[in-house]
């Protein structure tokens, strides 16, 4: 494990450590370019409001997941469950897929203000599409004849999708979630750029207003290490519902 | 008395002809082997008779009871193990006390005492992509052993065994229809194992599938150790080649 990640963290050493020369000779002035140690430096003392700027973001980002995923799975339930239905709305959920977000966001913003909806309105919209799309698929990836076999020895529908259908779609389920849980910060911090009383975005924007650049780099990093914690917890939640996953090289000998 | 019977049975797919007016039956504790060439519709066959595919023409009847297209009357181990990948092989072979409501907990007390049996000790928490291809094959008989109803259709059940693995599992199969009054209809390619265990042999050709003939096998069950020694034995053999 920790001699696994050993190229990634000497390049990431690496990188941190050729950007402090750069800012320490003064090629780029501070201003610009704040130096690792000044970020570091903002990040402590910002710290009490960051971390209250981030329970806003963290707070909508959450709400708009459960409601995304949550959406996400009762449309690939009942798409899977009626065939006019996918047929009807699998092209067009592909489509709207291709809309980026940021284009809806102001749209949000005047529909429904600065408060928290327009926020979690962007989170699910965004969410939801991968979660879709990965149960859908998953669904139809579940093996015929095992469907058969079930309904052989009479199993009913709910049956067939709790021991079939559902099983079967898991790793589609958490790439999409994966996915879900990095638009979710996102989301939240753009949506909250283009107006609102608080959260990570909010904080962005009166930083840059005050060119506060190494402010602006310790919430940037905040804001990546945010997603990374969710895509881990994720990843987490992963590896204990599918323990099966991590047999298989384990079983080849037995 | 007919156990279950076949009646005029003819299924096509696309328009090609698969199988072709099958009449056959099975009485009560009888253990009645389809041979035949592969593709010949064998499977296809056992997919009517269990409920999942509906023929274009004729009948399945259970107990005088038509179960046309009607599935959950017949244990069916289908050719490829399907086990579930994702489930511990108890889990797997409880499955069917699992799909009637038994609790978890109970399904598994239930199974345990059956893994001596079927030499799958030690197998309980592991997942089939744990185990051997003889094993998983056991696997999936035990589910449809736990699945107990008294007709059971089996496609190439032991063909991933050793022989002596594949003897022995003869035997026990052989005993636990006669405990429990099954009645087994199976699928093989291999023409020794059709002579050793039947009781009667259809022969199916390929293409559209149709019953060729029926061999009955007269030596008395149990059978001796050294019956696939013996001219008569050799004699069934040739019999079945020359059909075929
Ligand atoms: N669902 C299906 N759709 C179209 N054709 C099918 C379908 N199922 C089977 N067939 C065709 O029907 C024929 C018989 O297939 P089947 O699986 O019943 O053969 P089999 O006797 O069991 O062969 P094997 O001994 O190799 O298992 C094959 O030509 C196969 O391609
Ligand atoms: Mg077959």
């Amino acid at each position: 494990m920790l001699k696994r990640n050993i190229p990634s963290v000497t390049a990431v050493a690496a990188l941190l450590i050729i950007w402090q020369s750069v800012c320490s000779t003064g090629l780029i002035p501070s201003y610009m370019l704040p130096s690792p140690i000044e970020v570091m430096h903002a990040f402590v003392s910002e710290f009490p409001l960051l971390l209250e700027n981030s329970a806003i973001t963290l707070q909508e980002a959450f709400i708009g997941l459960i409601l995304g995923v949550s959406i996400g799975f009762f449309a690939a339930v009942l798409m899977d469950s009626f065939n006019v239905l996918y047929k009807a709305f699998y092209p067009l959920l592909i489509i709207t897929q291709t809309i980026p977000s940021v284009a809806v966001a102001p749209l949000l913003v005047l529909w429904f203000g600065y408060e928290m909806t327009p926020k979690i309105v962007l989170i699910i919209i965004s969410t939801f599409f991968p979660v879709t799309v990965g149960l859908l698929d998953g669904f139809r990836s579940a093996d015929k004849d095992a469907i058969g076999l079930l309904r052989s020895m009479g199993a009913k529908r709910t049956q067939i999708f709790r021991y079939i259908k559902f099983p079967s779609a898991l790793p589609q389920l958490f790439s999409g979630l994966r996915i879900a849980a990095a638009y979710s910060v996102v989301g939240a911090v753009i949506s909250e750029w283009l107006g609102g009383f608080g959260g990570l975005g909010v904080y962005m924007t009166r930083v840059k207003k005050a060119f506060a650049f190494d402010k602006m780099f310790a919430v940037i990093f905040l804001i990546s290490a945010i997603s990374l914690a969710l895509m881990a917890l994720v990843g987490f939640a992963e590896k204990k519902c599918m323990p099966y996953r991590n047999t298989d090289k384990k079983g080849e000998n037995t | 008395m007919k156990k279950l019977e076949v009646k005029n049975v003819s299924k096509s797919f696309d328009g090609n002809p698969v199988l072709k007016d099958i009449s056959i039956e099975l009485k009560r504790g009888e253990l009645v082997c389809l041979l035949g060439v592969s593709g010949g519709g064998k499977t296809t066959l056992f997919n009517i008779i269990s409920g999942l595919l509906t023929p274009d023409r004729g009948q399945v009847l259970l107990d005088g009871k038509d179960i046309t297209d009607q599935p959950g009357h017949i244990s069916y181990m289908l050719q490829k193990d399907l086990l579930l990948p994702y489930r511990t092989i108890e889990d797997n072979a409880a499955l069917p006390l699992l799909l009637k409501g038994v609790k978890k907990k109970e399904a598994r007390l239930q199974v345990s005492p059956m893994f001596s049996q079927f030499g799958l000790e030690g197998t309980q928490k592991k997942y089939p992509s744990q185990l051997s291809g003889g094993m998983r094959q056991r696997a999936a008989l035990l589910r449809t052993y736990m699945f107990s109803k008294d007709v059971a259709l089996l496609d190439e059940p032991f063909s991933a065994l050793d022989t002596i693995t594949k003897s022995s599992m003869h035997k026990w199969y052989l005993n636990v229809m006669q405990q429990i009054q099954l009645s087994t209809l199976f699928i093989t390619h291999d023409i020794d194992e059709a002579i050793l265990i039947s009781d009667r042999i259809y022969l199916l050709s390929g293409s559209p599938g149709e019953i060729k003939g029926e061999i009955i096998i007269k030596e008395p069950k149990p059978r001796r150790d050294d019956f696939n020694l013996t001219a008569e034995f050799l004699e069934y053999k040739r019999k079945i080649l020359t059909l075929l």
